[in-house]
């Protein structure tokens, strides 16, 4: 009886949270990103750096099932299925898998939020999108998630074009959270930040990320934040990882040429 | 040339093979292709059934939609009503009137009870809808959740898998901003626990009615090339939240004429000193109260035959 409770938590952690097999991605004759494989576990920040054009959008969007790929498996420990290939589901399936289990932080929230509902209401709309209905709830959870990141709660009813970018992408980045999804999406998410408004966001991320335990991955040209947030890194060249490790390991040992120009072409105070 | 084959078809009865052709303005095959959609949406109840809208002789917005509705299925044996605000002598309704009993040779009325074919825009009349009379709606938009998506591929997503928790939001900003859920009119509802469907605009008030209704409620969206249906004696709940329930509107007074104080009532401004009645919007369910000899309060105010000079 114990043994076999013990032995399904082992498996429950053996298994992989995300598990990708040569994934191909080409436009016509264009490379988008070409024979991607790896593992990711409930918990790991993965980042992905590399210059743009070198795929890492492509291969986010192919990850998140917003983009077939052209060859290839992208395998999600899904709550409801098991692991499973995202693109073997059923439309329905995937489409309820990604409200319950993901969530996805873009580079520009306008492309994240609703522009035209209040702040509030967007960071309340996972919740409704999962059945909630009840006002009083959804109210204070949305309430909670703005105070976590550090949002002025007099500004929740106004409307995110009232804010400022900084502001915005944190109520993106609640948006994304509050419904505790299992794995996250980043496409740079400081990107169009200044520098300390960066740092505060960086800040908080990485505890968030830190205290939910979530799995993340986190495209960025940006090593500082590759750096900050990333427990292992994977470097991408005209579409394919040319180098993979721990951050730490990468950035200070970097083994494959364009890592070693991508590390010392950081501009440094 | 034909002037006299032409004088023969217009004097000829409304069932004599001459008529059958255009009888109704539209032609058979278009009255067949919208006859198909509607026992589509019957058959789905709440679901927008795609039909090629044709150009009417009025513009978009004028109720193009519901008048293909009406025109596909009149017939000559029909008693046809029309009504826009509640109202039997508003403009629009004249004229759609009017030209139902010119191309269509049917009998018109503005009694709720007597009529088959009952055309409006905002209200559904306040006399008890009974068995085999039809509701026609004109819908300017029929999708309810275009002011929050304005992609139709994933607003049609939305339905086919479902997707409603979307609609939600809307209900979400009208408590955060104003306390309870304000919006009025075209308020969203669920039919048979399936497909979320906008009820034209008619007031909220008037959403109860539509919950297990004796008749057939067809809506049809000229511009927007959709029509969908509540077939009768079909589930329809308005949407709320668990903790702000949904509700009517309510008024502290009564109708000024015929002192109802359980219909929609409309307010007028009479004068620029601050003078205001509420009279009942749907005029003929007023009338008929004040021929019963209901009295309200401005009972014979000269309103009254304001309403008598235009609705002849």
């Amino acid at each position: 009886m114990t043994m076999t409770a013990h032995q399904e938590t082992i498996d429950q952690a053996d298994q992989p949270l995300l598990r990708v097999r040569n994934l191909s991605k080409h436009y016509g004759m264009i490379t988008g990103c070409r024979d991607v494989s790896f593992e990711m576990r409930p918990g790991e920040v993965l980042g992905i750096v590399g210059e743009s054009g070198s795929g890492k959008t492509t291969l986010l969007n192919c990850l998140s099932g917003r983009l077939p790929p052209s060859q290839g498996r992208v395998e999600f420990n899904a709550s409801r299925h098991g692991l499973v290939d995202i693109y073997d589901l059923s439309e329905p399936d995937r489409r309820r898998m990604q409200r319950e289990d993901w969530g996805f932080v873009h580079q520009n929230p306008r492309d994240g939020l609703r522009m035209r509902v209040s702040g509030g209401a967007n960071v309340a709309e996972p919740l409704m999108n999962l059945g909630r209905r009840h006002y009083g709830d959804m109210r204070q959870a949305s309430l909670d998630w703005l105070n976590r990141v550090e949002l002025d709660l007099s500004r929740i009813d106004d409307k995110p074009r009232t804010y400022s970018g900084g502001m915005q992408q944190r109520v993106q980045i609640a948006r994304n959270l509050i419904h505790a999804p299992r794995l996250v999406f980043m496409d740079e998410p400081t990107g169009g930040l200044d520098v300390s408004v960066q740092a505060r966001l960086l800040d908080l991320m990485r505890e968030l990320v830190r205290d939910l335990g979530l799995a993340a991955i986190l495209v960025t040209h940006d090593m500082a934040v590759a750096r900050l947030m990333a427990d292992r890194l994977m470097v991408m060249k005209s579409g394919a990882v040319v180098e993979t490790g721990l951050t730490d390991q990468v950035l200070d040992d970097p083994q494959h040429p364009y890592t070693q120009l991508l590390v010392s072409s950081v501009l440094q105070i | 040339m034909n002037a006299q084959a032409n004088d023969a078809a217009l004097t000829a009865t409304s069932n004599s093979p001459e008529r059958y052709y255009t009888y109704g303005y539209l032609d058979e095959q278009t009255k067949r292709m919208i006859r198909r959609a509607i026992l589509k949406a019957v058959a789905i109840p709440g679901y927008q059934v795609p039909f090629g809208s044709r150009e009417m002789p009025v513009p978009y917005g004028w109720g193009t939609g519901g008048i293909q509705l009406t025109a596909a299925i009149i017939g000559p044996d029909d008693v046809y009503k029309c009504i826009d605000q509640g109202a039997d002598d508003t403009t629009n309704a004249v004229s759609i009137r009017r030209f139902f009993a010119k191309v269509a040779d049917v009998a018109t009325t503005e009694d709720t009870a007597e009529a088959t074919i009952i055309q409006s825009r905002h209200r559904i009349p306040e006399h008890p809808l009974k068995d085999g009379q039809i509701m026609v709606f004109q819908v300017p938009q029929p999708e309810p959740l275009r002011g929050l998506e304005p992609r139709e591929m994933e607003t049609r997503a939305m339905h086919a898998y479902e997707e409603y928790g979307l609609q939600y939001v809307s209900l979400y900003e009208n408590v955060s901003a104003f306390g309870r859920i304000a919006a009025t009119a075209g308020y969203p509802v669920m039919v048979d626990e399936r497909y979320l469907m906008s009820p034209s605009p008619i007031p909220k008030f008037d959403n109860p009615k539509l919950h297990n209704s004796h008749a057939l409620m067809l809506f049809g969206a000229g511009r927007e090339k959709r029509i969908y249906a509540i077939p009768p004696h079909t589930t329809v709940r308005s949407l709320d939240f668990e903790d702000y329930p949904f509700e009517t509107q309510k008024w502290e007074e009564s109708c000024a004429l015929c002192a109802a104080d359980d219909s929609y009532l409309d307010e007028v401004v009479l004068d620029d000193q601050g003078q205001r009645m509420f009279v009942c919007s749907d005029s003929h369910y007023c009338s008929d109260r004040r021929a019963q000899g209901f009295r309200g309060p401005m009972a014979g105010h000269e309103l009254v035959d304001i309403d008598k000079g235009a609705g002849q």
